[in-house]
C-alpha cells in the first residue's frame, strides 16, 4: 500500500482507536464495574471517579514511559557495554575521554552553551525592544521570527552559500567574502575553516534562528510591565536607556531565564548545523553530532550511549531547576 | 492637567521625539534587514543559471555583469564551402555581447569581437559580438582537436524556473524531491494528530481531575520536557526491532508521538487550568461524567491551545531530520526532504542552483504554515512562558 495511503489509513485507526478507548473505557467503567444504581451506587460513583483518572491518562504514561523515560536508562544500561556485548563497565567512559575528538566536542559545546543563549536573548531583547512600539512592528517580528519556522538543514543550506568563497581573482558570491575582499584586497576567506572562528560561524546560524524565538516571548514579556513603574522613573528623570536597563529588565527577569533555559536545551541537542555545514571537520564537532557518528558510522553504541550520558548529565541542572520552579508553581 | 495633555508631556519626556522615533526606526530596519538577507540571497539564486550564481553574486542579480565567461569547446557538424571546411555556430547564450576573446587561458582577451585569429594548421576563427564563431580550415578538421574559447562578455541578468523544474522532477541525491515532499507529509500528518488526541485526555486530567499523584506526575511531565531525545534513539530502535516493526513509517510515528508528548501535555495542561472553574463546576453538579464535561465542554473550548499545538509539532516533525534518520532510515523511497537536502549538500554541494531550489521547496511548506497561522504559533509559545 503507498504510505500516504497508510498514513491515512493510520490516522483513522488511530483516531478511531483512541476515541473508542476512552469511550468504551469509561462506559465500562460506568456501567459495567461501577454502576451508579442501587445499593452501592455512592460508593460505586466514587470508586469509578478514582479509576477514570488513570484511564485518561493511561495512554500518555504508558507513551512518555516506553518513548521517554525508560530511554534513559536503557542508556545508561548500554553505556556499559562494549562492543561485542560485554560488560566493560567505565570503560567506555574511559576510552571517550582519552579520545581527543571527545575532548574537542565537549569544549566546542561549553562555547555553545556560552554563546548561542546569551546572543540570542540578547538579540530578541534588543528586536523586542526597538519592535514594540513602531507602527511595522508586526512586520518586523514576523521577519525576524521567520528562521525559526525552517528546518536547520535548510537554514544551513542558505548560510553556507553566505560563506561561500570562490577562489581568489574571481568574484565572490557571498557577502562576508565580497566585502571582505572589496574593502581589504585580500584573497577571500574560507570560513568555515578558520581555527576557532568556524565555531562562531556556525554559532551564527543558531542565533538566527533562536533570536526570533526569544524576541517573541520578551516582547510579551515587555508588554506585560506596569506603565506606572514606567512614568515614575519618566517622572523621576530617568533616560530611556536608564528605563530600559534599571526598570524593563529587572522586572521581565524571570522570562529572561526561562528563554535563556529553553534556548540552552535547545543548543545541546544541534546536530544537524554542524553535521550539513561541516560535519565536525576543522574542529568543530559537538557532543551530538559525535554521539551520531559513533551509533550511525563506527556503529559504537556502548561509546554513542556514553556521549550520551554526557549530554544528559549537561541538560540535568536545567531539568531539576524547571521541575522545582514547576512544583512552586503549584503550591 | 488633563490626561491628553499629561500624555503629551510624558511623550517628551519618555524620548518619543523625532530624533529618538528616528534611531528606533533605522536601528529595527538595520536588524530586520540583517535577519531577511540571507533567506533573500538563496531566493534569487534559486531563480539564476548556475553560471550565473557562481559567477557572480545575488545580489547583483538584476544588473547585466561584465565577466569572464567559462571556456566553451567549439563543437558543431563541419560543413564543406567554397573550397573550405567550415565549422559554424553559437558559443554564448543569445543576448551575451561579447568583449574580447581569446583561444587560450593565457591570453583570454587577445582578440576583439569580428577579428580572425589564425590558429596552427591555417585554420582560421572568428567570433563575433554576438557570440556566433567560424571555424575554417583548407583541410578537414575531423581529426583535429577542437580549440576552446575564452571569451569576456557581459550578460544580461536571466532568470528562469528551470531549477525548480529539475529539482521536483528528477532524481537527484537518490530520489527527486516531489517524492520527499510526499514521504514528509505522510510522516508529518499522522505525528501531529495522534499526539494531540493522547495529549489532550492527559491534559484534562491533570488539569481538572482530583488524584492522589497529579503534582507528581506533572512534574514527571515538566521534567520529561527537557530530556534530550539523543538518549531515546538506540534504545527504541532495538525495541522496534524487538516487537518487529523496525525502520518504518510506523515506528517513526510512534517516535514522534512519544516525543511530542511531554510538550504538547504541558501546554495543553496550562491552557485547560486557565478555562472559566465555574462552568465545569456546573457540569459536575448537573451531574455530567467527566468524560462529558471533556468532550463537550473542555475539547471545544481548548481549541486554541490544541491549534498552537498542532502547528508546532507539524513544523518540528517536518523540520525533523534526526529522528527521521533513524527511524525511518536512509533507504531511498522512504527518504524525506531533510535528509534529501542533507545529501543533496553533500554529493552536488558545488550546484548552487539545485541546493537553493531544493531547499526552497523543502522550506516552503513551513514558511506558508508560518504566516497563515503565526498567531497560534506565537500564542503557543508564549503560554507558561512568560512569568
Amino acid at each position: 500500500m503507498h504510505p500516504a495511503l497508510q498514513a491515512l489509513v493510520v490516522v483513522a485507526v488511530a483516531v478511531g482507536g483512541c476515541i473508542a478507548y476512552f469511550y468504551a473505557s469509561n462506559l465500562i467503567l460506568d456501567k459495567v464495574l461501577f454502576p451508579a444504581r442501587g445499593l452501592n451506587a455512592g460508593r460505586n460513583t466514587t470508586r469509578a471517579n478514582l479509576i477514570r483518572p488513570w484511564l485518561f491518562l493511561a495512554p500518555a504514561v504508558g507513551l512518555l514511559g516506553l518513548y521517554l523515560a525508560y530511554p534513559v536508562f536503557a542508556t545508561a544500561w548500554l553505556s556499559l557495554y562494549g562492543r561485542d556485548d560485554s560488560f566493560v563497565g567505565f570503560e567506555n567512559y574511559r576510552l571517550m575521554f582519552a579520545e581527543p575528538k571527545f575532548g574537542e566536542s565537549f569544549f566546542n559545546n561549553i562555547l555553545w552553551l556560552v554563546v548561542v543563549p546569551a546572543a540570542s536573548t540578547a538579540f530578541g531583547l534588543l528586536a523586542a525592544q526597538l519592535t514594540d512600539r513602531i507602527a511595522w512592528g508586526n512586520i518586523a517580528k514576523s521577519l525576524i521570527f521567520m528562521p525559526m519556522a525552517i528546518s536547520f538543514v535548510g537554514a544551513s543550506v542558505i548560510w553556507k552559500l553566505v560563506y561561500e568563497a570562490r577562489p581568489a581573482g574571481q568574484d565572490q558570491i557571498g557577502l562576508p567574502n565580497a566585502l571582505y575582499v572589496w574593502f581589504s584586497g585580500a584573497d577571500p576567506v574560507q570560513w568555515l575553516q578558520l581555527p576557532l572562528w568556524n565555531n562562531v560561524f556556525l554559532m551564527v546560524v543558531l542565533i538566527w534562528i533562536q533570536s526570533g524565538f526569544a524576541m517573541v516571548i520578551l516582547a510579551a514579556a515587555l508588554r506585560g510591565i506596569p506603565e506606572e513603574t514606567i512614568e515614575a522613573a519618566i517622572l523621576d528623570g530617568a533616560g530611556p536607556f536608564q528605563i530600559f536597563f534599571r526598570i524593563k529588565v529587572p522586572q521581565i527577569a524571570g522570562t529572561i531565564v526561562v528563554v535563556w533555559t529553553t534556548i540552552t536545551i535547545t543548543v545541546l541537542k544541534v546536530f544537524d548545523i554542524v553535521l550539513a555545514m561541516t560535519n565536525g571537520q576543522w574542529e568543530t564537532q559537538v557532543l551530538a553530532n559525535y554521539m551520531y557518528d559513533k551509533f550511525f558510522r563506527s556503529l559504537d553504541w556502548g561509546m554513542g550511549s556514553a556521549a550520551a550520558m554526557i549530554i544528559m548529565a549537561l541538560v540535568t541542572p536545567i531539568l531539576i531547576w524547571n521541575v522545582i520552579n514547576a512544583r512552586r508553581e503549584m503550591r | 492637567m488633563d490626561a491628553t495633555a499629561g500624555k503629551h508631556v510624558m511623550d517628551k519626556i519618555a524620548g518619543r521625539k523625532s530624533g529618538l522615533v528616528w534611531a528606533v526606526h533605522l536601528s529595527a530596519f538595520a536588524l530586520v534587514l540583517l535577519w531577511v538577507v540571507p533567506t533573500l540571497g538563496l531566493l534569487v539564486s534559486s531563480f539564476r543559471t548556475g553560471d550565473q550564481i557562481v559567477g557572480s553574486g545575488w545580489w547583483q542579480a538584476v544588473s547585466t555583469q561584465v565577466q569572464q565567461l567559462a571556456a566553451v569547446r567549439i563543437a558543431g557538424e563541419e560543413v564543406a564551402r567554397d573550397g573550405l571546411f567550415v565549422i559554424e555556430g553559437q558559443l554564448f547564450a543569445a543576448g551575451t555581447e561579447v568583449n574580447a576573446w581569446g583561444t587560450s587561458s593565457v591570453q583570454p582577451e587577445a582578440y576583439a569581437p569580428g577579428a580572425v585569429a589564425d590558429l596552427d594548421g591555417g585554420v582560421t576563427l572568428t567570433v563575433a559580438a554576438d557570440g556566433s564563431f567560424v571555424l575554417s580550415s583548407p583541410a578537414t578538421m575531423a581529426d583535429l582537436r577542437m580549440p576552446r574559447v575564452f571569451a569576456t562578455a557581459a550578460t544580461p541578468p536571466e532568470f528562469t524556473l528551470d531549477n525548480y523544474g529539475t529539482v521536483i522532477a528528477s532524481p537527484l541525491a537518490g530520489q527527486s524531491i516531489g517524492q520527499a515532499f510526499i514521504n514528509t507529509l505522510t510522516v508529518a500528518i499522522p505525528a501531529t494528530i495522534i499526539p494531540i488526541l493522547v495529549a489532550a485526555f492527559a491534559a484534562y486530567a491533570l488539569a481538572w481531575m482530583e488524584f492522589p499523584g497529579r503534582a507528581l506526575l506533572v512534574a514527571v511531565v515538566v521534567g520529561l520536557l527537557v530530556v534530550p531525545l539523543q538518549l531515546a534513539l538506540i534504545p527504541l530502535l532495538q525495541f522496534h526491532n524487538w516487537i518487529g516493526i523496525g525502520k518504518g513509517y510506523l515506528g517513526i510515528w510512534l517516535a514522534h508521538t512519544g516525543f511530542g508528548l511531554p510538550l504538547a501535555i504541558y501546554l495543553l495542561r496550562n491552557y485547560m487550568i486557565g478555562l472559566p472553574r465555574d462552568i465545569i463546576e456546573n457540569a459536575r453538579v448537573d451531574g455530567a461524567t467527566d468524560f462529558q464535561i471533556f468532550t463537550r465542554i473542555v475539547l471545544p473550548l481548548s481549541f486554541p491551545a490544541l491549534a498552537s499545538f498542532a502547528i508546532f509539532q507539524f513544523l518540528w516533525t517536518w523540520n525533523d531530520l534526526l529522528v527521521a534518520l533513524v527511524f525511518l532510515g536512509t533507504g531511498n523511497d522512504q527518504q524525506v526532504l531533510t535528509g534529501n537536502l542533507v545529501n543533496l549538500m553533500g554529493s552536488r554541494g558545488g550546484d548552487w542552483e539545485i541546493l537553493s531550489a531544493s531547499a526552497f521547496v523543502s522550506i516552503l511548506v513551513p514558511l506558508v504554515v508560518f504566516f497563515s497561522l503565526q498567531r497560534f504559533l506565537v500564542r503557543g509559545l508564549l503560554a507558561g512562558s512568560v512569568k
